[in-house]
């Protein structure tokens, strides 16, 4: 995993409520057996209409958000599927960071599996960056992990806001830790855990195939 | 001893380690493995040169994309295959025990776990998948994960998890008759809202959920998710013995007794304490009926479509507009007035055989109205098929106009030929009603299998409640 320290990119607004998984990526794009390519994908139903044209309403696909690396959205991001394909889309499209008041709980864990930082604020301070966002084109934020803080560049009312995250996580992301490989080290914990457990596993019934399999 | 909820114990038997500020290593005891979303989680592993850890512990099965029809007939979808193709190796190098297509035990994932006895009381279980609430209602730990944590959990047989907050449901009371789990959970959820359970895993309890069959309770922990609860849990009980018994992963004789005493230790202590309560008297539930794009935007068929003026928050009211304007709904319209174009019964909410009994019972001796353009039954295994055809259920589907297919997700998320095209209206017995869903431009309406089945043969929905059905349940 790619680690994640500091950045500063263009903001994009997404202004919607409870943006579930089946948006971020249909259904459709789920049967390839790859991580990549993804970002083609995202959001594919609002970007394109009819022969993958795409749909000028919809706010990506303004020339002002083209290139943007910061994603603000509202309340309840990636709710539904569990699909990890839908932060695999988020950041193949080039976003690292998402900004929104909440997140679905295997959508938010997906992200940190994949070197994405979603930040959560409160709803006030989201409101004041989706004012600020829309107001002047080309709004870029520099988001730094290491000391938890978001800026904007250097002016005379130039927002500094902190945010927080759990220190594992954050410490998971700063180094691009390979979690499968932390919990390796712990092996002979769980080696002893299993022979512990051994007795109890008549109470979980048979493992061998079924009969007449 | 401080008084524990079942979470707490359910948890705490399966610490392998923990540290104070770090996620807790805690043990799987159940895998369930299906084509969509471990391709690339065994593909990491290969490229990391590592093993599966219990292929033992670890079940697979392809339920996702496969055909409806004739499985005989080779496959059109060439990236399904491709996806079925790697499982099936996958697999076979790891010496996972496989359901495919063509196994008479292949079903929805959610379906066949419980059905086999793989999924016990007081375990942990895992799939890559969010709907694995469902086994929550046999008193296990289960939740959905992304692909990453299907990887770990292949590589370790453990999770890094924190612990989650814990929220009390208690629906009390006797539901009235027509009012089946899925209404109860319709109604949970228009009450918490589909974020309400974020970071919960909820314990459901009270008169009501007590009072339902296996198949009900598995209604209900199923929509957990809908809620934004990545588990839910019912205690087990003497329901829940006699569904387990004789099943073939299920102890048998002596060693089935001591899993009994076992299980029945895993109820929460009187006095156990929750973060957060929720009740709801059921008495007072309707049969429910979804009108938006998520499950929490719903009504009591009874009622009408909401007019977006009426909500306060200006948020709430934006995304109603959006809804009312995807669904094709005007404010004010009468739910009873909806009219259908298609009807989908099965997923893994609700196609089990209790629900295609009640189904199959509003159906009897009467036709599909001829408004409508198609309507499906999938059951959600094949055992579950074999139950329904040896009971003559399949008789009473076909004779009323829909068709009988084999087992599969199907139309609940259209990743086979199963699609609702654009446009179209259905009333479905599936989980999620999210724009396109079931395919693009699809109107999705969530509902009972009953109210399913009226509104096939009424072409709107209609009150279950007014119709001569005999006794139900």
């Amino acid at each position: 995993m790619e680690p994640f320290v500091k950045l500063t990119g263009l903001v994009a607004p997404l202004d919607r409520v409870n943006v579930d998984t089946d948006q971020i990526i249909p259904k459709q794009f789920l049967k390839a057996i790859t991580r990549e390519g993804f970002g083609r994908f995202l959001f594919y139903d609002w970007r394109y209409v009819t022969g993958e044209k795409p749909n000028l309403e919809f706010v990506l696909n303004q020339p002002r958000y083209e290139g943007a690396s910061i994603l603000l959205t509202r309340k309840n991001f990636g709710c539904g599927s569990s699909r990890e394909h839908a932060p695999w889309a988020v950041l193949d499209y080039g976003f690292r960071v998402i900004i929104a008041p909440s997140y679905a709980d295997i959508f938010y864990n997906n992200c940190f599996k994949n070197g994405i930082l979603p930040i959560t604020l409160p709803d006030a301070q989201i409101a004041e960056l989706f004012k600020r966002t829309e107001q002047a084109e080309g709004y870029s934020l520099t988001v730094n992990l290491e000391d938890q803080t978001i800026a904007e560049a250097s002016g005379p009312d130039a927002l500094q806001i902190p945010f927080t995250v759990d220190p594992f996580r954050r410490e998971c992301l700063l180094k691009g830790l390979d979690e499968i490989g932390l919990s390796l080290r712990f092996q002979d914990q769980i080696a002893a855990y299993e022979q512990q457990h051994q007795p109890n596993a008549t109470l979980y019934g048979s493992l061998e195939a079924l009969p007449g399999k | 001893m401080p008084a524990l909820t079942m979470y707490e114990k359910v948890w705490s038997a399966h610490v392998v380690r923990e540290e104070p500020g770090r996620p807790a290593l805690i043990y799987i005891d159940r895998h369930l493995v299906h084509e969509v979303t471990s391709a690339q989680a065994f593909a990491g592993l290969k490229a990391a040169g590592r093993k599966v850890r219990r292929p033992d512990l670890t079940f697979a099965v392809m339920d996702h994309s496969v055909p409806t029809t004739d499985r005989r007939l080779p496959m059109l979808d060439r990236s399904a295959a491709a996806q079925f193709a790697a499982l099936a190796r996958n697999c076979q190098e790891n010496g996972i025990l496989l359901f495919d297509m063509n196994d008479r035990n292949q079903g929805i994932v959610h379906i066949i776990g419980p059905e086999l006895g793989i999924t016990n009381p007081g375990q942990t279980i895992v799939c890559g998948d969010s709907h694995t609430s469902t086994h929550g209602a046999f008193g296990a730990l289960s939740f959905g994960i992304g692909t990453s944590e299907v990887e770990h959990v292949l590589a370790t047989q453990c999770l890094a998890q924190f612990k989650s907050k814990s929220m009390l449901v208690q629906v009390n009371g006797h539901r009235t008759p027509g009012v089946t789990a899925k209404d109860i959970v319709l109604a949970i959820i228009n009450k918490i809202g589909i974020s309400g359970g974020n970071g919960h895993v909820i314990e459901y309890a009270g008169e009501a959920i007590r009072e339902l069959s296996m198949e009900g309770r598995m209604t209900v922990c199923n929509m957990s998710i809908e809620g934004g609860a990545r588990a839910g849990m019912v205690a087990p009980d003497e329901t829940t013995f006699a569904y387990l018994e004789g099943r073939p992963y299920v102890p048998r004789g002596k060693d089935f007794q001591a899993a009994v005493d076992f299980w029945k230790s895993l109820v929460s202590d009187p006095g156990a304490a929750y973060d957060s309560f929720v009740d709801l008297d059921a008495q007072t539930i309707a049969p429910q009926v979804t009108w938006g794009t998520n499950p929490g935007m719903g009504a009591d068929v009874t009622g009408r479509v909401p007019d977006p003026g009426s909500f306060r928050d200006p948020v709430a009211r934006t995304a109603a507009e959006r809804a009312l304007e995807y669904m094709g709904l005007e404010p004010g319209t009468p739910i009873t007035e909806i009219p259908l174009d298609r009807i989908f019964i099965g997923s893994c909410t609700n196609a089990r055989i209790e629900d295609l009994r009640l189904a199959a019972r509003v159906l009897d001796g009467k036709k599909v109205s001829p408004t409508i353009k198609g309507a499906l039954v999938v059951p959600g295994s094949r055992r579950v098929k074999a139950q329904a055809e040896q009971e003559g259920l399949d008789k009473i589907f076909v004779a009323a106009g829909f068709e009988w297919r084999d087992a599969g997700c199907s139309m609940c998320l259209a990743m086979n030929p199963d699609v609702l095209p654009s446009g179209e209206r259905c009333a479905s017995t599936s989980n999620r009603n999210f724009e396109g869903r079931q395919g693009k431009g699809g109107r999705t309406h969530l509902v009972s299998p009953m109210m399913a089945a009226a509104a096939a043969v009424a072409g709107h929905f209609v009150d279950i409640r007014q119709w001569d059905v005999g006794h139900v349940e």
